[in-house]
């Protein structure tokens, strides 16, 4: 649709000030992975009041939006295999790189850290190819 | 005060990621399928935050502690080792195949049905092996 990459510019802008946001307030990096990763595993114990906030913050404001403007289609598989298999890549992936496409991506590169850029280089081509895989030539998606 | 701009903090990323299409994981796939029918969108989100996270890093470079007091993260390290690499490309592949990260699993849970929460058990359950991997594999292959 030709007003989607505006839409996309705005909210990449909303995104971009939460996370100046979680760092010029609270110090702390926006990466997703990281925020839940360190519930999951116990390494972010100390702080944990900090990252489930955070969370209901990601999860409850778009409930809000949805009220008011109406659900989005996530269009997502309704596979099980795949959306079992997607959700153990990007869980494991994330946690043993240490981000995702908010730390390494979104938080890393606008700091101009090589592993942001790195890491986000690597995602994006196995995120490429997966698709070229799993799409066009298994067609499992 | 921490904990309320926490919230802050997550409700404009929860925003950002409903307002920019990037709950919609066609959008997602759509970006990553150069083969397909390619959409820009993505590039547009990644660019437009990352002008605002930019001008924060620049601040924050000449501030000894946050506003609220607390220690800045400290300088990003320059290694780019086995496990970057290989969990990013693990990463990456989960991304292509469902159309999924981290972020936009959390903002659309309320409105993407059960998938969603599959998806979230999924990846919470790798989260939570993850470190014992980590641990193994670096044990059996040093990164170094």
């Amino acid at each position: 649709m030709p007003m989607d990459w505006i839409w996309g510019l705005i909210g990449g802008l909303l995104i971009g000030s939460g996370g100046a946001v979680y760092l010029l307030m609270n110090g702390r990096i926006m990466g997703a992975s990281g925020i839940i990763g360190g519930l999951v595993d116990g390494s972010g114990r100390t702080t944990k009041w900090e990252r489930l906030i955070f969370l209901a913050g990601v999860a409850g404001i778009p409930l809000m939006l949805t009220a008011l403007f109406g659900k989005i289609d996530t269009h997502v598989t309704d596979n099980i295999g795949v959306l079992i298999a997607a959700g153990l890549l990007v869980g494991i992936g994330t946690r043993i790189a240490n981000g995702c496409t908010s730390g390494h991506g979104v938080c890393g590169m606008s700091r101009l850290s090589l592993r942001g850029l790195a890491a986000t280089i690597f995602y994006i081509l196995a995120g490429g190819l997966g698709v070229v895989l799993f799409r066009h030539i298994l067609g499992v998606i | 005060m921490q904990l309320l701009f926490a919230f802050i903090a997550g409700g404009l990323f929860g925003a950002g990621l409903f307002t920019s299409g990037m709950t919609d994981t066609t959008k997602v796939q759509g970006w990553l399928d150069v083969f397909g029918n390619w959409d820009p969108t993505l590039a547009f989100v990644m660019g437009g935050a990352m002008v605002p996270m930019a001008i924060a890093w620049i601040i924050a470079e000449k501030r000894k502690s946050s506003v609220l007091g607390t220690p800045l993260p400290p300088k990003p390290s320059t290694t780019i080792d086995r496990n970057l690499a290989l969990g990013s490309v693990m990463f990456g592949l989960g991304w292509g195949l469902a159309g999924l990260c981290p972020g936009p699993v959390i903002a659309s849970l309320s409105y993407g049905g059960s998938s969603l929460w599959i998806f979230l058990i999924a990846m919470l359950s790798g989260m939570l092996v993850a470190p014992h991997l980590r641990l193994r594999l670096d044990r059996q292959l040093p990164a170094e």
